[in-house]
Formats: C-alpha cells, structure tokens, sequence
C-alpha cells in the first residue's frame, strides 16, 4: 500500500510508544500528536495522550503549570522536543542561529525544553529536515542538554532521533547517536552526507518497516479526523482529511 | 452584600498601565485581551517590560511591533503551526528590545512564588542550559535537605508584576470574574498589584457565592477595573464563544513580514482608518 512520509514518521513514532502511558506532546508537532492518539486508539484509552495548545486533549484543568508539575514529579513518561539545531551529543537549539542574544537568524525561543529534557523519562527528538544545516556539530545555543554530568538529577533526556530519512537511538553511556534504521530510498551514505555530526552505525542498519496496513487507515480515518481539531491544515494536506476545513 | 464595582471603559484600562510598566500577561490561548492590547497601542504606551506567562504571540507581536516594549522576559513568542511571529524575530535580530530568555516551568514557578509572598523558588532541570548561563538573576544551590550534600537545583527569583490583564468570560457587578479552567489567570492576579479583566459577558449574580462556579473565579479582591468587551480575545480564540480565525493570522504573519506591512495592519485593524482598494 502507498503511503506519505507523514504517515511514515507518524507509524515510526507510535512503534517508539509502545507501553507508554502519559505520553505529551508540545504545540507546533501534528505528527507527534497523530502518533499519540493513535496509540490512545490502538490501546482503547489505555495510553493518554496530552495535547498542549488543545482543549479537547487536555487532561489537566489546573492551569498551564499543572503539565509541568506532573513533569517535575515524573509523571510524564514521554515528551518530544525538536530544533533549529541539534547536534550529536544530543544539545538542542530552539533559540537561534548565530552569537546570542542578537543572532543572525532568531527562533522562538526555548519553551519548556531546559526543564522537561531532564524530568521526562523518554524524549524522542524529532525534526524533519534532514540536512547538515540542522544536525550540526555543535549547537550555537544550548536550549536543553543531551547529557548532565554525575550528581545532577536527571531523570530521562534523548532517547532516539527521528528525521525524514532516518532513526537514530541515543547512548546515554557515550553521548552519542547510533543509525539504526533508514527510510526506503535513502541510504546510510545519504545519511552521513547530510549529517553535520559524527554517529556510530548499528549492525546491520535496517531499512525502516513500512506502515502497518491497519494502523494507515486508523490514521486516515479515525485519527485525522480528531487531529484536525488542533491541525485542520495538516490533517487536510497531508491525511486528506476534508471535513471541517472552513477554519485552517 | 458587597459593593458594586463600576464597569469601565477599555480605553480607561489601557489609560491605567504607564510607561515603564511591569506587566506579566498569560500565553495567548483562551482569554487574551486583544482588544485592550489595540486600546494601549492607540494610547502609545511605551517602555514596558513584559513578562509572557510562558509564552507570547500575537499580542507580544503586535506591543513589539508597535514599539511599546523595551524588554521581554519569555519562553517563546510564536504562532505555533501558523507560523513565526515577524516582529519578535526582526526586534531581537536588530537588538530593538531586550530579550530575557526562559522556560516556561521557571516563569510559571516565579509568578506562583511571587502569588506566595515568597522571594524566590526553587526548580528541577535546567541545568546545563544557556537559558541558565545567560540569567545573572538566578542562581545554582546545592540542596540543602540532600543527604551527603550535593544535588544541585536552580532558584529564580519571584515574579510580582505591576499589572496583568486578560479577558474572561464573565464578570459580574460586584467585580469578580469568572476564568474556568484557566487557573494561571487567577495565579497572575493573585501575584501580581493590579489586575485589569475585559469581560466577554455579564453575568446576573454573584460569581463568588455560586456554588458550580466559584471555583473558577478570581475575587474582585484583586482587581481595580473591569470592561465589558464582546469579543475582546478575537481575533483568537474565547473557549466555548469562539475559535481562533486562522485566517487573521495566517494573514497576519505575511502582512507583518515588512514595518510597512506592519504599519497598515495597525492603521487598518487597531486605528480604524479606512484605507482605499
């Protein structure tokens, strides 16, 4: 069956949910958000996805600071954050390019990442350009770090790397990020070439699995049509979703 | 029986927070008050330092653009999958304005220390951060409940704002209002000295002596001025009157692209000119 690269990473995401409970997930992220409720589907309710920006998947009525108090006490299993720049010990850079504070190219700025990349126990870093532009060497402002040396409490941080050509998994041991997986038609030379950071290789590196053919119409159906509540372009463009496409 | 308070207009709101303030507003969501956003840019309000509760967007954009602040103390200021807020990036790209950057757990403890009369807070994670190694206002202490020492945590100071405003879905005549489940409404008010509320509805009663309601709502306590504004969050969204038009925005983010565009949006949508086809 022919499938999108969204439905692809939204398919690749859920795989990484599996057994995950409180899975959250910040604003600005359709895909992240597709793949959470999928799971909330495919468990009957037992996984509960938290949309932030969302009224209708909005598990918390005790204000903005209640997502991030359950975060602090560890009540949020996973959590996902992306980056104008990531590099490979896993620092992110969602403030901008350039030498602070007036950089060449500002971004909105850091949101909960500084906190939430140490009290989330599993954060998957997902960002869908794929270039040396992004995955750099060295982030030019760290928003939130990879790694915390001994003694800091840190409960979680990176856990894989998902990119429109491929899936890296993060050591925590050696701060580095390992190629286990990439996309049909891309190969670990087009990876390396577009990749701004030095990586370890898993043996073998697989090519990623194709979408479960069950899973891509639950996500055609049922999940765009809830997803266009908080994405009506997204769900429109990209899972054909037409219904309700006044307000996008 | 409490006294009644009197209703305002929104220009007499605006007319209420001076140059230099110290405001701390809520991230636009529900209940963001744009129409006392336009009454401030009309009364040429300027120099505020401006703290967004975590986060900013149209109305941070638009006080920026307008060139009422002087410094921003934030997590970020975006329009989400709409796009990226132009006159922030242009502001903070030229140095225009002065940029605290934070995140957003670290503001909404500092406004709940500042709710709490306390001077400061401690808070998880962070460390590692540049966010911290740019703050010379907080600072690194080791636990002091941790066995065997050690365990680093951050402190930030409190946040006490001069004056917060939103809008709220309903206010009564005694002068409290309503706010649901946006809890961090009630946090900012009870932090900060001044809470300025534009109302969508008026409701007949009273707010604070309703059973089904008072727990959303904030006493008149905290707040020196009330005005009933229909539609006073668009064009966002009011949860359970409107949504956000998206098309505004989207339209928005491409007008505001240049200061000329800016300029006619402004001139347009919070001056009220007419502008020939």
């Amino acid at each position: 069956m022919a499938f999108s690269r969204e439905e692809q990473l939204i398919c690749v995401i859920a795989r990484m949910l599996e057994g995950q409970r409180n899975i959250s997930v910040g604003t600005n992220s359709p895909i992240p958000a597709a793949a959470a409720l999928l799971m909330e589907r495919l468990t009957d309710g037992w996984a509960r996805p938290l949309l932030l920006g969302s009224s209708r998947h909005y598990p918390a009525n005790d204000g903005g600071v209640e997502f991030h108090d359950r975060a602090a006490q560890g009540r949020v299993d996973v959590f996902f954050l992306g980056g104008g720049q990531i590099d490979g010990e896993g620092n992110i850079n969602l403030v901008g390019i350039g030498a602070y504070p007036k950089m060449k190219v500002r971004l909105p700025g850091s949101f909960g990442s500084a906190f939430l990349y140490l009290t989330v126990p599993r954060v998957i870093l997902f960002r869908e350009e794929h270039s040396a532009r992004v995955l750099v060497p060295k982030v030019d402002f760290i928003s939130a770090a990879g790694w915390s040396p001994p003694g800091v409490f840190r409960r979680g941080g990176p856990y894989a790397l998902i990119t429109s050509m491929a899936v890296f998994f993060y050591d925590k041991d050696r701060h580095r990020f390992r190629l286990d997986y990439v996309h049909a038609g891309n190969s670990v030379d087009d990876v390396r070439a577009n990749t701004g950071f030095d990586f370890d290789l898993a043996s073998p590196v697989r090519e990623t699995p194709p979408p479960e053919p069950d899973r891509l119409a639950l996500i055609r159906g049922e999940i765009a049509a809830e997803l266009a509540h908080l994405y009506p372009k997204f769900a429109a463009e990209k899972l054909g979703y037409t219904a309700a496409a006044a307000n996008v | 029986m409490p006294a009644t308070a009197p209703m305002m207009s929104v220009e007499e709101l605006a007319a209420r927070i001076p140059d230099g303030a110290h405001l701390a507003l809520s991230k636009d969501d529900s209940g963001t008050a744009i129409a006392l956003i336009h009454a401030m840019i009309r009364g040429g309000v300027k120099n505020l330092h401006v703290v967004y509760v975590p986060v900013g967007g149209l109305m941070a954009d638009l006080l920026i653009g307008a060139g009422c602040i002087a410094t921003i103390e934030c997590s970020g200021v975006s329009f989400g999958e709409l796009g990226l807020a132009p006159r922030f990036r242009d502001a903070v790209q030229s140095g225009a304005i002065r940029i605290k950057d934070a995140t957003c757990p670290a503001i909404y403890a500092a406004v709940q220390a500042g709710e709490r009369g306390i001077p400061f807070t401690p808070i998880r994670g962070i460390l590692g951060s540049d966010v911290l190694s740019y703050r010379d206002d907080w600072k690194v202490v080791d636990n002091p409940f941790a066995a065997g020492g050690g365990d680093p945590i951050v402190l930030v100071p409190a946040i006490n704002p001069d004056i917060t405003f939103f809008h709220a879905r309903w206010g009564d005549r005694y002068g409290n209002v309503w706010v649901g489940k946006r809890r961090e409404l009630a946090t900012l008010a009870h932090a900060a000295r001044e809470t300025l509320v534009t109302v969508e509805d008026l409701y007949d009663g009273n707010l604070m002596t309703d059973e089904t309601l008072v727990a959303g709502t904030i006493s008149s306590l905290y707040i020196s001025g009330v005005a009933h504004v229909p539609h006073g969050a668009k064009p966002l969204n009011l949860d359970g009157c409107y949504d956000i038009d998206r098309k505004h925005i989207r339209d928005y983010i491409r007008e505001a692209q240049t200061v000329e565009g800016f300029a006619a949006y402004l001139d347009r949508t919070v001056f009220g000119n007419k502008v020939a086809a």
